[in-house]
């Protein structure tokens, strides 16, 4: 609504971690100064439904209680939810929203696929660097990174600074380690049009 | 004083208050938005944060039953539930305010059933507004996170001695993650302070035994029924004490109700919890266009501020009040009702009109507020338009 708010919708499935990417942004720029809101969408809960979250930054309180219909970023943690009409990725996209995509498609078929001819697509391919970095393709935190890359939001070292303090608390330094890779890795990664 | 600056949900805002106030006794049962809280507040007792008992129990009933038990003893005593688990405890939910018990109690609102929702509406809680608890209603989690803080000193206060309810929305406030200030474990301490022992009566003051719950006829049930009426008029002077010396120390000010850009306002909108938060921006919109709206957010919604309210609303042309729960057969909501009937004094009232909105958690967005307001300019205009109307519903 304000124009100093920055609107985030995440579209992942059950397990993927999309109401984890949406909060812990939230709460990761707070060190920035920013007022954040983060929030999923409750539906039934079961691992492999489609499920959104949502993120909203900005330098002022932010007021508004509902859902994200206009979204400035569009974060798709499963590509598999593209041709899913239920899941509505491109709704209420205008022609300034970014998509970050988790694939190893290329952003112009992503478009296609998408049925988009504004904005702008970058993809990475989150799943694999999650794999390789921390042993399960789990992609929220590399497309994290990825947003960093792209989005005013957050910055890479404050990223990493974050997800150190926010995972120490349940994880050991080996699985911190590859997820700071990771997120490393997507923010380098990242394939633009 | 230095606050501390955090992202929490409403449910983890809430629960972090009520281990600053080191209650002694918290019954549990877990209900759908409200689990989490007391989850949360379970995981500071595991872990020796705060020294509260726990008591496990197999239903809402019971969970208001054992409070009402422990905050009987004088025990500093919370419990919390949404929707149908509120409709279960209902029979002693009016037991623990008739017996005067300061239990605090988060009602995280959710719709009633049926069909079976797990959302957020108002109808949870506009079913208890007549059982002699106080209610107050949050906005955000940082209001929510306030007024947890605040219950104790208003609930235990020697001349209210009343159970207060916290409303804030089910999922909308429960589970969503927002950047507030909280203040340290000590300073919150210093502000609630120890639950006074002495005031009251006590089932464990052996020199004084007491009868609790005894049969009350003919004979006494009416003046007990008037003295409950007569401590709910004593508490606003003592909310609103409570308001001002919490302001002073954390620099946020509350009152019975919050007014919104109201002052030369031609039309004002008035509506409880987290949907107050959306009109602003759509007030601060509509302003830039030159539309005179305001808003007018209740805090205290028992007891009822009906004189403040009447002289607050007394300017405006059009009042729209919205209520997120519907009273069945009845005319209008349950807001509108209360809102209605205290400008009826006035000399020159405003036009009032009602809107529906939200059931289930019906997601109620900027589009719907701006349709809202551009039917109160029109009714304004003069148009005729319906006393009761629905907000974002397909017909």
């Amino acid at each position: 609504m304000a124009a100093a708010t920055t609107e985030i919708r995440w579209h992942g499935r059950g397990g993927q971690g999309a109401k984890t990417a949406a909060i812990f942004l939230a709460e990761a720029v707070l060190d920035q100064g920013k007022h954040s809101q983060g929030f999923p969408e409750y539906g039934p809960e079961r691992r492999g439904a489609p499920v959104r979250g949502f993120t909203r930054i900005s330098d002022a309180p932010i007021r508004l209680h509902c859902s994200i219909a206009e979204p400035d970023y569009v974060i798709v943690l499963d590509p598999t939810l593209l041709d899913s009409k239920a899941a509505g990725v491109p709704d209420g996209a205008s022609d300034d929203t970014v998509f970050l995509i988790n694939t190893v498609e290329t952003p112009a078929n992503i478009r296609k696929r998408l049925g988009i001819k504004g904005g702008k697509v970058h993809t990475v391919d989150a799943s694999l660097i999650a794999q390789e970095c921390f042993g399960r393709p789990i992609p929220n935190m590399p497309m994290i990174g990825a947003l960093a890359a792209v989005a005013d939001v957050i910055t890479l070292e404050n990223l990493v600074a974050s997800l150190v303090v926010r995972f120490k608390k349940k994880f050991s330094q080996a699985v911190i380690d590859g997820n700071v890779t990771a997120v490393e890795r997507a923010y380098k990664e990242l394939v633009s049009e | 004083m230095k606050q501390i600056y955090v992202g929490l949900t409403g449910n983890e805002a809430v629960a972090t208050a009520f281990k600053q106030a080191r209650p002694h006794v918290a019954p549990a049962f877990p209900i759908t938005p409200q689990t989490e809280m007391m989850h949360k507040f379970a995981d500071f007792v595991a872990d020796g944060v705060v020294d509260t008992e726990m008591i496990l129990v197999e239903s809402e009933h019971s969970a208001m039953s054992a409070a009402i038990g422990s905050a009987a003893t004088g025990a500093r005593t919370f419990t919390a539930t949404s929707s149908a688990g509120f409709a279960l405890m209902w029979e002693v939910v009016y037991i623990a305010a008739s017996l005067r018990l300061p239990i605090c109690m988060p009602v995280v609102n959710r719709a009633l059933s049926g069909n079976i929702n797990i959302h957020n509406d108002h109808s949870d809680a506009m079913g208890g507004r007549d059982a002699g608890w106080i209610q107050l209603w949050c906005e955000n989690t940082q209001e929510a996170y306030d007024h947890a803080l605040m219950c104790w000193r208003i609930a235990e206060h020697k001349d209210v001695r009343l159970p207060v309810m916290i409303n804030y929305d089910g999922f909308i406030i429960s589970h969503t993650s927002e950047s507030l200030h909280i203040l340290p474990d000590e300073d919150a301490w210093k502000f609630v302070g120890p639950k006074d022992l002495k005031t009251g009566y006590s089932l464990l003051d052996m020199d004084h035994p007491i009868t609790v719950g005894p049969l009350d006829l003919t004979d006494y049930y009416f003046e007990h029924k008037v003295s409950q009426i007569e401590a709910l008029k004593r508490a606003p002077k003592h909310i609103a004490e409570v308001y001002k010396e919490f302001g002073q120390l954390t620099g946020r000010h509350y009152s019975f109700f919050e007014e919104y850009r109201t002052d030369d306002a031609d039309l004002v909108i008035v509506a409880l919890g987290s949907t107050a938060g959306t009109a602003k921006d759509v007030i601060d919109a509509q302003r830039e266009k030159g539309v005179k709206v305001g808003l007018l957010k209740i805090h205290m919604f028992r007891p009822f501020p009906a004189a403040e309210l009447a002289k607050a609303l007394s300017k405006a042309k059009v009042v729209g009040v919205m209520d997120k729960a519907a009273s069945f057969g009845g005319w209008g909501g349950p807001l509108f009702n209360e809102i209605r009937s205290a400008l009826y004094d006035l000399p020159a009232r405003p036009k009032i009109h009602n809107w529906i909105y939200g059931l289930g958690g019906r997601d109620t967005d900027v589009k719907q507020i701006a349709a809202l307001i551009d039917q109160l300019q029109a009714i304004a205009k003069g148009r005729e338009a319906e006393t009761v109307n629905l907000l974002g519903v397909r017909l």
